[in-house]
């Protein structure tokens, strides 16, 4: 793999990597601007309540402050993923709805006067029950949250392909197990900043986030401003995994106070705000039905959910949908049945995490699969090789699957880990368990109603030839992106990639792009940065022929080299053909586009969990348990991932530590508490209790060979995938150790023990 | 309350009159523009404001500035010297220890210290003594290597 290539296809170091490592690089709270003001936003102190009236006056009054808005200051343009759910305005007008709803917000000399004045505005509120769970939620005679969702359903899917109920009467045997999730956060280190400044009509707004272009959609629409008036950009981003794609309530203040008083506004969210704001993963009840034939072979399954949306909806419709539509891609079945009610309750709103919808319902399937090959006397990696799906497939709701090498890597993981020797055979309290998961390389559609194009990338070569910059308006959030999509334009243009500048994630500056969710930016980002340097590529050649008077298709170039093809050593340089073409034409510049062919069914929903392409990947993990205590050590673990042709290895194996990293959390220690009025517990990092190095253990990230003909030179996602198969990874090893399922995240030490207890009661009895 | 305090930082004398309630992640990001020290949680809790006091790591968002009076500060731009990368920077670019680069300047600045005072770690030393720092990106295992790569 990637023999043949110069650039792409090795481990260069990330381009940002000395700005990072000597602290030059600067994160938007890095920044500072002349008369700069300090903004806070006024959050709830209710989880439900009418309000009654808004007195900022004695705010007002205090020295220092500049200006204090409420929803009377702002435009009431409700706004979200999806019309039918725009369901959020800048401000609360007449209710509030969760403990850090936005209220108000002020601008002032610093945060101490800030601070102050928040503490000065009055609000009169008629406090009204409150309901936290979403089954309570669901129930008749439960407080209404939104009168637009009666009975407190938000959304609600009914998706039945095949016949189910006739598989179920076919099948050798029908089980049915039940699972829940857990309210976790992303919690990048970098917590979200928002600078915004105006210039006549046109406002500036620096953010720490994924997408400039859905932020600049948001504000334009919500302001009722062109999007030519809106910029949207960012400096170096500390991390976002899906909490800095919503727009927020920062991006929104800043704009307003800092069209109200003529100066820069800058303003942050703590660490307690982040998790009022972020948009964490929704908490997930997940009963699960399958039918197999004596063998093992699926023959249908029924996923019947229900998710805690939290107040609003956001992106979280999208994770309703994806929670159900991807269960289908792994393992091959002709009869799925998906029910799904995403309620809204009186906590903050859940949106997209790492993975999206996906890895709680991976978690359960890749339990409740387990059981099965149990019940069936079945290996557990056994029965996935048996199931996975097949290269060139499409599955029971339309997605067509074209690369797909998840058996290759069910052996691989089989062999590196050394399945055979350890399952069933590690001595006492030691366990070893097997998931499976994967996920798109980016979604087959826009994050709203567009026929906009995915991605636009512009390459333009400087006027000597002496370098060149891509334009891109993919998102840098740490995984790597400047790097590797310069990678990949320098090994289309036949160019260096030390002479290659990028300028990314800018509304004006740089070109569209959806930005950086749904794992999308290598294949579709990186499809247009493709044909763009092909471009420049062409023209290179066209010239250079020109110069050489012999025709275009006798030449190549590579590494800013142009030669003979038949006669190598005949060769111009890079740089002499583009000043040539230069002083001849013009700029030198290459353009591509990328836009997917229409993909999915036309059934309701359809469109969610449609890609290009669609990555695969199977962990093992070895775990031991302290019988007394319950603690769980997670001893090694294992990666293999079918990911297409890899551009960075060493970016992508960061990509899959990362992602286990994070899924082992979510699986044992990370969660959302909250007290009875419905504020957030633990809203802290000592409290959200993260993984430190203490808690990794060594991790082995391994490829199976796989190009996919659908993405440039066959890549396809790593960074949310390598989530989705960890927590059911542990909860397998766990059971392989100790004979006890955790059937509820996260797998704590407090519940390991008190399974063993009853299974040792019930031993005695 | 305003104080006059003198910090050695990076090598350099800096005579400051500051507020007493301010921080010491406060005065060398806001007095003296030195940005490569971040603000995580400014609780105590993550490490990303790390900075060495006299060669010992300290999270710099949990100290006063004034405890630091007449003490020598080393933060992350104190490191590379005549636009050479000291080997720790080097090892973190050239292992992928960094993604978002959010925790790296802490990271450094620990592993700096650990460094000092054992040159010789194990991994089950390097672990610890990067423990109190979150990395939310990189699953520590690329950073361990970079670590690794400097033990003789
Ligand atoms: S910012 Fe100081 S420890 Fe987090
Ligand atoms: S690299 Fe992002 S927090 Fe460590």
């Amino acid at each position: 793999m990637g023999e043949n290539y110069e650039v792409i296809g090795k481990s260069v170091p990330r381009i940002d990597g000395v700005a990072k490592a000597t602290g030059r690089a600067k994160y938007t709270g890095d920044l500072k601007f002349p008369n700069m003001l300090v903004g806070k936003i006024l959050h709830s102190p209710h989880a439900h309540a009418r309000i009654l009236n808004i007195d900022t006056s004695e705010a007002e009054k205090l020295p220092g402050v500049k200006a204090v808005i409420t929803h009377r200051d702002v435009p009431s343009t409700k706004y979200g993923l999806s019309p039918a759910r725009w369901d959020e305005t800048i401000f609360c007008i007449d209710k509030v709805r969760f403990v850090g709803d936005k209220v108000a917000a002020v601008a002032a000399v610093d945060e101490e006067t800030a601070y102050k004045a928040l503490k000065l505005i009055k609000v009169d509120y008629e406090v009204l029950p409150a309901v936290f769970d979403p089954y309570e939620a669901l129930k008749e005679g439960a407080p209404q949250i939104f009168e637009e969702y009666p009975g407190n359903i938000n959304t609600e899917i009914h998706q039945h392909f095949g016949d189910v109920d006739k598989a179920f009467a076919e099948a050798y045997h029908v089980r049915r197990d039940f699972f829940s999730g857990q309210r976790t956060y992303h919690s990048p280190l970098e917590p979200h900043v928002s600078i915004a400044f105006w210039e006549g009509p046109k406002v500036t707004v620096y953010s720490s986030n994924q997408s400039v272009h859905y932020l600049q959609y948001h504000l334009a629409r919500v302001f009722g401003m062109p999007m030519g008036n809106v910029r949207v950009l960012k400096t170096h981003v500390g991390g976002g995994f899906g909490g800095k794609l919503d727009p927020t309530g920062l991006d929104f203040a800043a704009v307003k106070l800092s069209q109200i008083t003529g100066r820069p506004v800058k303003m942050l969210y703590d660490r307690k705000e982040m998790f009022y704001n972020n948009r964490g993963r929704h908490a997930q009840y997940m009963e699960l039905t399958t039918g197999v034939t004596k063998e093992g072979k699926i023959l249908g399954v029924h996923a019947n959910f229900v998710m805690d949306g939290g107040a609003y909806t956001g992106l979280g419709v999208a994770s309703a949908y994806y929670a159900g539509a991807l269960l289908t891609v792994l393992y091959d079945f002709d009869n799925y049945k998906f029910d799904m009610i995403r309620a809204v309750t009186n906590l903050p709103g859940c949106g997209a995490q790492r993975g999206h919808g996906q890895p709680q319902p991976r978690f359960a399937f890749e339990s409740h699969l387990d059981h099965i090959a149990e019940d069936l006397g079945i290996d557990p990696l056994e029965i996935r090789i048996i199931n996975a799906r097949k290269p060139k497939t499409v599955t029971i709701n339309d997605f067509k699957v074209d690369s797909y090498a998840l058996k290759e890597a069910l052996e691989k993981a089989r062999e590196i880990s050394g399945w055979r020797e350890k399952k069933g055979k590690l001595p006492p309290g030691r366990g070893i368990g097997v998931g499976n998961g994967g996920f798109v390389s980016g979604a087959g559609y826009p994050c709203y109603r567009t026929d906009l194009p995915q991605a636009v990338a512009i390459i333009k070569v400087h006027d000597d030839g002496s370098m060149a910059t891509l334009y891109t308006g993919a998102v840098e959030i740490g995984q790597g992106s400047d790097t590797v999509l310069l990678q990949m334009a320098a090994e289309a243009m036949g160019y260096p990639l030390e002479k290659m500048r990028i300028v990314a994630g800018d509304t004006d500056l740089a070109t569209h792009d959806f930005g950086a969710y749904a794992s999308r930016q290598t294949l579709m980002s990186g499809w247009a940065v493709k044909k763009a340097g092909e471009e420049v590529k062409n023209k290179i050649l066209q010239t250079a022929a020109e110069m050489m008077l012999v025709v275009p298709e006798q030449l190549d170039v590579k590494q800013g080299v142009v030669f003979l093809k038949a006669h190598p050593e005949e060769s111009l340089t890079f740089e002499e053909v583009a000043r040539t073409y230069f002083v001849k034409y013009g700029q030198l510049i290459g353009q591509g586009s990328y836009k997917p062919p229409k993909l999915g069914g036309t059934f309701k929903g359809a469109a969610v969990g449609t890609s290009p392409a669609y990555s695969a990947a199977t962990q093992v993990a070895e775990v031991e348990i302290d019988e007394e205590t319950g603690e769980i050590k997670v001893i090694e673990a294992w990666d293999v991932h079918d990911c297409g042709m890899v551009i960075n290895p060493a970016l992508l194996h960061g990509q899959v530590h990362g992602a286990f990293y994070m899924g082992m959390g979510e699986s044992i220690w990370e969660e959302v508490l909250f007290d009875e009025k419905g504020d957030v517990a633990n809203g802290n990092l000592a409290e959200y209790r993260m993984p430190t190095a203490l808690d990794m253990p060594p991790v082995t990230s391994e490829l199976v060979d796989s190009i996919d003909p659908n993405a440039p030179w066959g890549v396809k996602e790593v960074g949310e995938g390598a989530t989705t198969p960890t927590m059911a990874c542990l909860a397998n090893a766990i059971y392989d150790a100790m004979g006890v399922r955790i059937e509820s995240l996260p797998l704590t030490y407090e519940k390991v023990w008190r399974a063993l207890k009853e299974k040792r009661e019930k031993e005695k009895a | 309350m305003k104080k006059k305090i003198r910090l050695i930082v990076n090598g350099e004398e800096k005579v400051l009159t500051i507020d007493v309630q301010q921080t010491l992640l406060e005065v060398l990001r806001e007095d003296l523009g030195l940005t490569g020290t971040k603000k995580g949680c400014n609780q105590g809790e993550c490490g990303a404001c790390t900075v060495l006091l006299e060669g010992k790591p300290v999270s710099s968002c949990s100290l006063l500035a004034v405890k630091a009076d007449g003490k020598a500060v080393t933060t992350i731009e104190g490191l590379a010297k005549g636009g050479q990368l000291h080997p720790i920077q080097q090892a973190f670019n050239e292992k992928g220890a960094i993604q978002c680069g959010f925790c790296s300047p802490g990271m450094i600045l620990v592993t700096k210290s650990l460094l000092e005072q054992n040159p010789n770690p194990t991994t089950a030393e390097i672990k610890e003594a990067i423990a109190g720092n979150i990395c939310r990106c990189t699953g520590y295992v690329q950073i361990i290597e970079a670590i690794r790569s400097l033990v003789p």
